[in-house]
């Protein structure tokens, strides 16, 4: 069984005048171990190489990256899903800005979710103990509430990467309609009308790769299509 | 706050709403045109000048025409906001664009008025 091999996205800006791609040889002794556990197989071969990890059992959403082509997360991801010819490729995600190696600024993504106010907003006295909701309303938060805020959707998204400052992005949009959908939620209308410009919401061509990607299998596409009909059933 | 100023509606609600209906009319139109051809094989002058004179028809013409105006518009406008990054190229395009639809636009009126 010949070794894994392994091409990863190198980039220090303090020494490296561009990004270039490494070669490693790993050995995972015929396993089908994570990605994240090449990455670590690595890490011991030149202790250099620079990535984001943290529970490495897919809830805290830290090493998002792209893997031969398709984003996801590494710690949950098997060789056995992403290798093709006994070849891996990892880069960072796309459309941020480059840190270091594996490691992307996340300044945007964080900002868009600021932009949504992802925290519940109710305007009547609290009652004593706590505001309660049915089953059925509890349900509609169900699909909404698990992301983790990986990224892994919103870098493999095109109009993210055209204008990341003015499109919220798949990952904002499913947490916007996260307190949209919320009954305890008061700011509705609110919320709705810093959402109806042409970029926020709008900028979204439904070609569903965030869909496609998301390591928890959430539909942000379906999120924005709900987004869209309160817009249209609020304005018209 | 995200502002626009260039685009259709100015707002990205009506915009998507007006792309979505005026994307009906211009199917509407198409397969309406499409099966006239069919229907006519040996379709001369007058019978193409004849359908073109009556009211309703130059009615759904226009309203074909402003539906095309208006999809273009939106449609070519979310195409330099996303591509051209210069802020004076993207304006420069977007006004070339939103004056060769109304030179269109108007070019059709007289079309389907002047005959």
């Amino acid at each position: 069984m010949s070794n894994l091999q392994v091409s990863v996205y190198r980039y220090n800006p303090e020494t490296d005048s561009a990004p270039y791609m490494q070669e490693f040889q790993v050995d995972t002794k015929g396993r089908d171990v994570m990605v994240l556990d090449v990455l670590h197989m690595m890490k011991e071969q030149d202790s250099g190489l620079a990535f984001r990890r943290s529970c490495r059992e897919g809830v805290c959403g830290s090493d998002g990256m792209n893997m031969n082509g398709k984003n996801g997360l590494a710690c949950i991801t098997p060789l056995s899903d992403v290798v093709k010819n006994n070849k891996l490729t990892l880069r960072p995600l796309p459309g941020l800005p480059v840190i270091r190696d594996m490691v992307v600024d996340m300044g945007l993504f964080y900002k868009q979710y600021e932009r949504i106010q992802p925290y519940l907003q109710n305007d009547t006295p609290p009652p004593a103990i706590e505001r309660l909701q049915s089953p059925e309303e509890r349900d509609k938060l169900d699909g909404l509430y698990e992301c983790i805020l990986c990224a892994c959707c919103s870098t493999s998204c095109p109009s993210f990467w055209w204008n990341p400052e003015k499109f919220v992005g798949p990952a904002g949009l499913l947490q916007s309609y996260r307190f949209l959908a919320d009954s305890r939620d008061t700011a509705t209308s609110e919320r709705l009308s810093n959402l109806e410009d042409p970029f926020s919401v709008f900028r979204c061509r439904g070609i569903m790769n965030c869909v496609a990607v998301c390591p928890k299998g959430l539909n942000p596409t379906r999120a924005i299509g709900k987004i869209r009909e309160m817009l249209l059933a609020d304005a018209t | 706050m995200v502002t626009n100023i260039t685009s259709f509606g100015r707002s990205g609600l009506s915009d998507w709403l007006m792309q979505r209906v005026s994307a009906v009319i211009l199917a509407l139109y198409t397969v309406f045109i499409v099966a006239f051809l069919l229907f006519n094989p040996n379709l001369d002058y007058y019978t193409w000048s004849g359908l073109f004179s009556q009211t309703w028809m130059r009615i759904f013409s226009l309203l074909a025409f402003v539906a095309l105006a208006a999809h273009a518009w939106i449609g070519l406008w979310t195409v330099t906001t996303d591509y051209l990054k210069s802020t004076r190229l993207r304006v420069g395009v977007q006004a070339v664009i939103i004056l060769g639809i109304f030179v269109y636009l108007v070019w059709g009126i007289q079309i389907l008025w002047g005959a």
